[in-house]
């Protein structure tokens, strides 16, 4: 009996140590990383990153883990490097979540992605999640449509309870490729062009004309006209400005269909690690790239 | 709360001016990360000179079935030296490159058109077509491309779409769907902004940057930065092709 006690007081003991010091070298590692952004600070700070989370499965298939697990891991890491951009005063993070091509993955798999980010979403809106803490408001961005009605409702749901936050924006791009969202883009433009026309009565006169109709080019002189900054306001992407850093883990180079029209000017960075073992260095040398290039790509987008 | 506490810290962050100290902690890191770049640079001056005499066996031979299109991204600045172009034409074509898609924003490339077509007497301008028909060992097709040919593309086939879809709400025929994306690739060829989509995109410029590039064409190309016009070297252009040709994609599968 007595063993039993000192054991038990014994191991008491060194668990709460083990809280203490761990405690402590939370506490030095996040004094460690402040000062580390404040020296960042001095130069230009991104507004807006973008993430392409390549590597989840991969990741799985190194440990001889079921895919599902690569893609929570995955999540783990994403809010680490939430809370890191966040913390350096990047305001807009926009994350590949979801593509329109990842349907065609086994749909089993597809299974798995959905639940897990209907898990997660509800997770996100809970009292002591990270969207609360950091004050997020989250836009999920894509063809909602093309997802099932419990994913599409809980994204409509968190997108309504966190639309007052105003300290930081995540997009969740899922069910996206960049060529939808420009063809949705000029449907909602041409649209909008519809609607103007028949406001000023233009309609009614186009509508005599005949079908094998030969007018001449004076004639539609004030046919309303499609610009790209019409195309602009109508992007899914339009509540946010153009990313400065466009990130895409695992050492792949190409964009898969991701921010095309808005990445014109983004500082690219590929680094080789996998998604799930990305962390703040990498973080930190992405912006360390952006501030070198700094000074170039904001000539050329003043010069656009 | 930690995290209030933390944002509330990187807006203070922000709103002050940097101390003395930091602004010189700050300078260091870059300068550091200059001389990473120089030794980088120099290493790469050594990976060429033995690239370029023979000596790495395995840039020898290269699979050039996969790289049907490459494209080659530059600064509008540097795209002024038409000289440095030419010459990485030229190694374009002695490296095995057939269809080469020239971009600059500002258009440079295309109002010297001209010249550089005049200077390479195999190479001649891109037609719709082109790339289903067969060509001789020696003829490079080059295509012209400047942001003409990116947004303002899209724009101009937003219109046409639009018009269609004017006629066709007047009509009887309203079951066909004007806004697909094979609707959309067939409105930018009729505005003539339709050429086919790289395998591989070289950027030569100061960032690491596509600088507006057409994106309809850009979904799935492999995007690489050769760093300035003025240091381009044919060692780095060989290894980037050869990286290239072991490249494995899923398209989202």
């Amino acid at each position: 009996m007595g063993r039993f006690l000192v054991n038990f007081f014994c191991k008491e003991t060194m668990e709460k140590e083990a809280r203490i010091t761990e405690g402590y070298w939370h506490r030095f590692s996040s004094f460690l990383r402040n000062c580390m952004f404040n020296v960042l600070s001095v130069g230009p700070v991104p507004n807006h990153i973008a993430f392409i989370m390549d590597g989840n499965r991969r990741y799985a298939k190194k440990r001889n883990l079921p895919v599902g697990n690569g893609h929570k891991a995955g999540f783990s890491s994403l809010l680490w490097i939430l809370g890191y951009c966040y913390e350096l005063g990047v305001k807009y993070v926009t994350i590949y979540a979801f593509s329109i091509d990842n349907f065609k993955r086994r749909p089993s798999e597809v299974q798995t992605l959905m639940d897990l980010m209907l898990e997660k979403i509800e997770e996100m809106l809970k009292e002591e999640s990270i969207v609360n803490k950091y004050g997020i408001r989250l836009c999920f961005i894509g063809n909602l449509k093309l997802l099932s009605d419990h994913v599409r409702e809980a994204a409509e749901r968190a997108m309504k309870v966190t639309a007052k936050n105003d300290r930081a924006v995540l997009l969740i791009c899922v069910a996206y490729t960049s060529t939808d969202e420009i063809v949705h883009a000029v449907e909602e433009s041409c649209e909008d062009k519809l609607d103007q026309s028949r406001a000023v009565g233009k309609i009614n006169g186009w509508g005599n004309h005949s079908d094998n109709d030969q007018t001449s080019p004076k004639d539609h002189k004030h046919d309303p006209v499609i610009k790209v900054v019409d195309l602009e306001n109508r992007m899914y992407m339009a509540v946010a400005p153009d990313p400065d850093i466009l990130v895409r883990s695992s050492g792949e180079t190409r964009l898969s269909n991701f921010l095309l029209w808005q990445s014109s000017y983004s500082q690219l960075y590929c680094p080789a690690a996998l998604w799930p073992d990305l962390g703040l260095w990498h973080l930190v040398w992405a912006v360390l790239s952006y501030q070198r290039s700094y000074p170039y790509l904001q000539k050329k987008r003043k010069q656009q | 709360m930690v995290a209030t506490d933390s944002i509330r810290k990187s807006s203070s962050r922000m709103a002050q001016t940097p101390s003395f100290a930091l602004s010189i902690l700050w300078l260091l890191i870059h300068l550091v990360i200059s001389i990473f770049f120089i030794v980088l640079g120099i290493v790469d001056t050594v990976e060429d000179y033995l690239i370029s005499s023979g000596f790495l066996k395995r840039y020898d031979v290269i699979n050039m079935g996969k790289l049907r299109y490459l494209a080659i991204v530059v600064d509008s600045e540097d795209a002024m030296q038409i000289n440095k172009v030419l010459k990485l034409l030229q190694w374009l074509t002695d490296i095995g490159v057939k269809h080469v898609c020239l971009y600059d924003s500002e258009g440079v490339l295309k109002k010297s058109k001209e010249i550089i077509l005049e200077k390479l007497s195999y190479a001649k301008l891109y037609e719709e077509g082109d790339e289903k028909s067969g060509l001789d060992s020696k003829t490079m097709i080059l295509e012209f491309t400047s942001q003409f040919d990116g947004k303002e593309a899209l724009a101009r086939a937003a219109n046409l779409l639009f018009k269609r879809h004017l006629k066709l709400s007047l009509g009887e025929n309203q079951e066909e769907k004007i806004f697909t994306e094979a609707q959309m690739t067939e409105a930018l060829k009729a505005v003539g902004s339709g050429g086919p989509e790289p395998d591989l995109l070289l950027v030569y410029g100061p960032a690491r940057c596509h600088l507006g590039f057409p994106a309809w064409r850009l979904r799935y190309t492999e995007i690489v930065h050769m760093g300035s016009l003025d240091s381009m070297k044919y060692g780095p252009l060989l290894k980037a092709i050869y990286k290239f040709t072991l490249v494995r994609q899923n398209y989202g599968k």
